[in-house]
């Protein structure tokens, strides 16, 4: 095909599950590419001299290269090329926001629509994985150092799998039960299968890396203590895991959960095939999410599964500050989310065994842009009106949890409780001690998150070599 | 990680006592704190205190009454059996220190969480008075044990069938109070309603009384605000801020209502587990 044909091409739409009937289940809701549409979208990608796109990809993948091989059909090769830089395609395939990322710098988008790199990638992951066996590079040879990483999530297990490789002694203490971290009690099945995150870690345990789940590091054991074992360097990546609450009253009515509790028990402890798993789930009639974010997106897509009639998405300021992405503000409309923007709850109204029945709101407007450069909303006097609801996900971000940094002494943390590091080598105020991933930035992305363990890994490669 | 059953006893009708495989855990938990269990892979998380352990023998001993499916299927265990996932320590330990005279006061599967508590103040120098209650002789438990790690111990029954013939807070009143004992410090752990009395009648005299709450928990590790209770007016987590707190300053109301959350689905969760359990074997 000539660079005229390639230049008329269309972007090639995901294929996706009716609106209607994927609101009632759990499933994935895009299908994936054909082997046919990936080819054909690939050509697209007029393989730029200067390819701006891998600068907005966080860890640089050779995005031309990739996407020249599954033009070419080769899809192992294609996978292959990806995994040099990136080990969780399947993952990042489907949850970064590569509207802010590589696509937004992909040129064809400068007229018209950028090339499809997220949908590539994971349709190359996806491909590789149903062939079944993926290929177990040789184990490098040992250097007798041991790291002990804290924290399963996307930070941690690419530090885990940037030091196994280099033939180091990993393993991953992990609080939950399940490897993951918000792989895996956050993100909800139909957006990221649980089955796709499983085969990543098992991939990363056959290549030697030891998983040592319901380990609580600050309880069971300090950082001092691992080292006192013989580890010689430690990396954190515990997430931003701990909920924010609104603290207007009423809000501990039964009823009301964190987008934390509310998405755990139905994702981790797969409270939506209750009875067959044990853990309950409020299946609420009239549900209200509050929030503008993926997470709030994930929760009210989850609560319309659970079965409610009525799922308001309500938000303080308008959709345009709405930090989730659009494509997931787009399968929320489409699925019957309703929005109530330029609204925010002021208090919680319950009966009298303690169950949440009403939610007051104000309606806002906007005014002066605030530190975020977004639009500050401003509650308009007297619009008080009361929304019934029985059920209510606060989803308004997350924090710092303070296990770890309680119980580590000399461990520098910011006014908020992040980790402090030197940003390029994830290295803290504790020799031997690296953190990365949202510990230390705040709830930021999956990517950045990886971005931030492969700069720890190398630096933590470094220190131990050095040692 | 998971774990193995290696005592099994039955203290009373629905009172069942496990020892389990767990010398991490045995070699660092302290008095208060709890752990979490999950049985098998589609089981819930259930927290239960540490009632006792072993850091020689490398064992971890839980007391639990059967009040639903996850702990009547824990009672099915037998020695020898593993379960998935044993977690902890987990919650902050009890704030032990010399202060006179404590009043410990354990009522029905408390007895078991307030019996470490006891045997840490006792070691730190303390006069120990326990209170053991019950609704009637049979359900006393870990009297022997109550026994020798306090100075005095007093039984209270409901019924009075056995000791003093009332509620622990009454016994608290009539046999210390107002005997002019001089109290320092009250600790009390059992159902809600009997730490809220307990609470009414040390609040009359200033006695200072810490409770151990028991929400429901999820991860027990501060990432999800299911056990979050309101003490002093403010949202409290019980599982990493607590589990025991200041009793004058809890809201028990909406700790009981939040207790209440899933009624419905733990009697269908139960009703399931019983039907499954004749037909195929149960989980
Ligand atoms: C619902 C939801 C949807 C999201 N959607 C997207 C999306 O679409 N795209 C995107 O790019 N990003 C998304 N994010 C953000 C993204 O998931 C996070 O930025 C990313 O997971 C952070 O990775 P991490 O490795 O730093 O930490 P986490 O994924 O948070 O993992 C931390 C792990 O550490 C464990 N841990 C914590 N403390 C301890 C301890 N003391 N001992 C042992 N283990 C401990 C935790 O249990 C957890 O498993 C979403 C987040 C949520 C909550
Ligand atoms: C810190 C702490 C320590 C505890 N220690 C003990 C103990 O030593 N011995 C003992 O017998 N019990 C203890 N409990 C209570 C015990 O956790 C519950 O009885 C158990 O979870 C009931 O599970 P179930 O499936 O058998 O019953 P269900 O039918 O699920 O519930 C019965 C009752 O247990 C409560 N409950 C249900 N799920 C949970 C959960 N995930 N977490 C907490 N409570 C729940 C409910 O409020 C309900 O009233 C403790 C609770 C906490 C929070
Ligand atoms: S990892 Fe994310 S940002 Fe990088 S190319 Fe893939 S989808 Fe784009
Ligand atoms: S910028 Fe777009 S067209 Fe150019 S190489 Fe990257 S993906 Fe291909
Ligand atoms: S049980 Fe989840 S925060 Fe306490």
């Amino acid at each position: 095909m000539d660079m005229k044909e390639r230049m008329k091409l269309p972007r090639h739409p995901m294929p996706e599950q009716d609106p209607k009937v994927r609101a009632r289940n759990f499933d994935e809701v895009p299908l994936g590419y054909t082997p046919e549409t990936a080819k054909e979208e690939a050509l697209r990608c007029i393989q730029c001299k200067n390819p701006t796109c891998i600068e907005g990809c966080p860890v640089e993948i050779d995005i031309p290269g990739f996407i020249k091989l599954v033009a070419e059909g080769d899809f192992l090769g294609a996978a292959r090329k990806i995994k040099e830089k990136n080990a969780l395609p399947a993952i990042c395939g489907r949850v970064c926001p590569q509207e802010d990322q590589c696509e937004a710098r992909c040129i064809r988008g400068k007229k018209g629509e950028p090339v499809a790199i997220g949908r590539l990638e994971r349709f190359v992951a996806d491909y590789e994985r149903s062939q079944g066996e993926v290929s177990i590079p040789e184990a490098a040879s040992p250097t007798g150092k041991k790291i002990a990483i804290v924290g399963s999530g996307p930070a941690g297990l690419t530090v885990a799998g940037d030091l196994i490789k280099l033939g180091h002694d990993v393993t991953i203490f992990e609080a939950l039960h399940k490897p993951g971290g918000v792989l895996v009690y956050g993100i909800p099945e139909f957006r990221l299968p649980k089955a796709i995150v499983a085969s990543e870690i098992d991939y990363l345990k056959k290549l030697g890396v030891k998983v040592a789940t319901s380990n609580v590091i600050g309880k069971l054991k300090t950082i001092d203590e691992l080292f006192e074992e013989g580890y010689d360097a430690v990396f954190l990546g515990t997430g931003a895991g701990a909920p924010t609450f609104m603290n207007i009253p009423g809000e501990n009515y039964n009823g009301i959960y964190s987008a934390n509790e509310y998405l755990t028990r139905s994702n981790l402890m797969k409270a939506y095939l209750f009875p067959e798993y044990d853990t309950p789930i409020v299946k609420g009639k009239n549900v209200a999410v509050i929030g503008g974010g993926n997470v709030a997106m994930d929760s009210a897509r989850t609560a319309l599964r659970l079965g409610a009639d009525n799922v308001y998405l309500v938000y303080r300021r308008s959709e345009k500050e709405m930090p989730a992405r659009i494509e997931e503000v787009h399968h929320a409309k489409e699925e019957g989310i309703q929005f109530h923007l330029l609204t925010n709850p002021t208090r919680y109204i319950g009966d009298e065994n303690g169950w949440v029945i009403g939610m007051e709101c104000l309606r806002m407007e906007l005014g002066e842009p605030d530190a975020s450069g977004r639009r500050r909303p401003v509650p308009i006097k007297g619009s008080e009106f009361v929304i019934d609801v029985d059920t209510v996900v606060v989803a308004i971000g997350t924090g710092a949890n303070p296990l770890i940094q309680s119980t580590t002494p000399g461990l520098d943390t910011n006014k908020w409780g992040y980790i402090m590091t030197n940003e390029e080598t994830g290295q803290t105020s504790r020799e031997g001690v690296f953190a990365g991933g949202d510990i230390v930035t705040g709830s930021a992305t999956v990517i950045l998150a990886m971005g931030a363990g492969r700069k720890a890994a190398t630096a933590i490669h470094k220190y131990v070599m050095n040692k | 990680m998971a774990a193995k059953v290696l005592e099994k006893e039955q203290l009373s009708e629905n009172v069942f006592k496990l020892v389990f495989d767990a010398k991490k855990i045995a070699k660092k938990r302290k008095p208060g704190q709890f752990v979490v269990i999950r049985i098998h892979e589609e089981g819930e998380r259930i927290p239960l205190t540490i009632a006792n352990a072993d850091p020689e023998k490398g064992t971890v001993t839980v007391i639990f009454q059967t009040v639903g499916k996850t702990t009547t299927h824990l009672s099915g265990l037998d020695v020898g059996d593993e379960i998935l996932d044993l977690v902890g320590p987990m919650g902050k330990p009890t704030h032990i220190e010399k202060v006179g005279t404590v009043v410990c006061i354990g009522g029905g599967v408390g007895v078991p969480c307030v019996y470490p508590i006891a045997q840490g103040m006792r070691e730190a120098g303390n006069h120990v008075i326990a209170i053991v209650g019950a609704r009637n002789k049979d359900l006393i438990l870990m009297e022997d044990e109550m026994k020798a790690v306090s100075d005095e111990l007093l039984i209270a029954t409901d019924d009075g069938s056995y000791g003093f013939h009332g509620f622990v807070s009454q016994a608290l009143e009539e046999e210390c109070i107002k005997k002019g004992k001089k109290i320092d410090h009250v600790v009390s752990v059992g159902p809600v309603p009997m730490m809220m009395a307990v609470c009414n009648t040390t609040k009359k005299y200033n006695i200072p009384t810490i409770v151990s709450l028991n929400p429901i928990m999820v991860d027990a590790t501060g990432m999800c605000g299911a056990c979050r209770v309101s003490v002093g007016g403010k949202t409290r987590f019980v599982c990493v801020d607590g589990p025991e707190f200041d009793g004058h300053e809890v809201d028990f109301k909406q700790l009981i209502d939040r207790q209440r959350i899933y009624l419905d689905q733990e009697k269908e969760s139960m009703d399931h587990y019983c039907s499954c359990k004749q037909g195929r074997g149960g989980k």
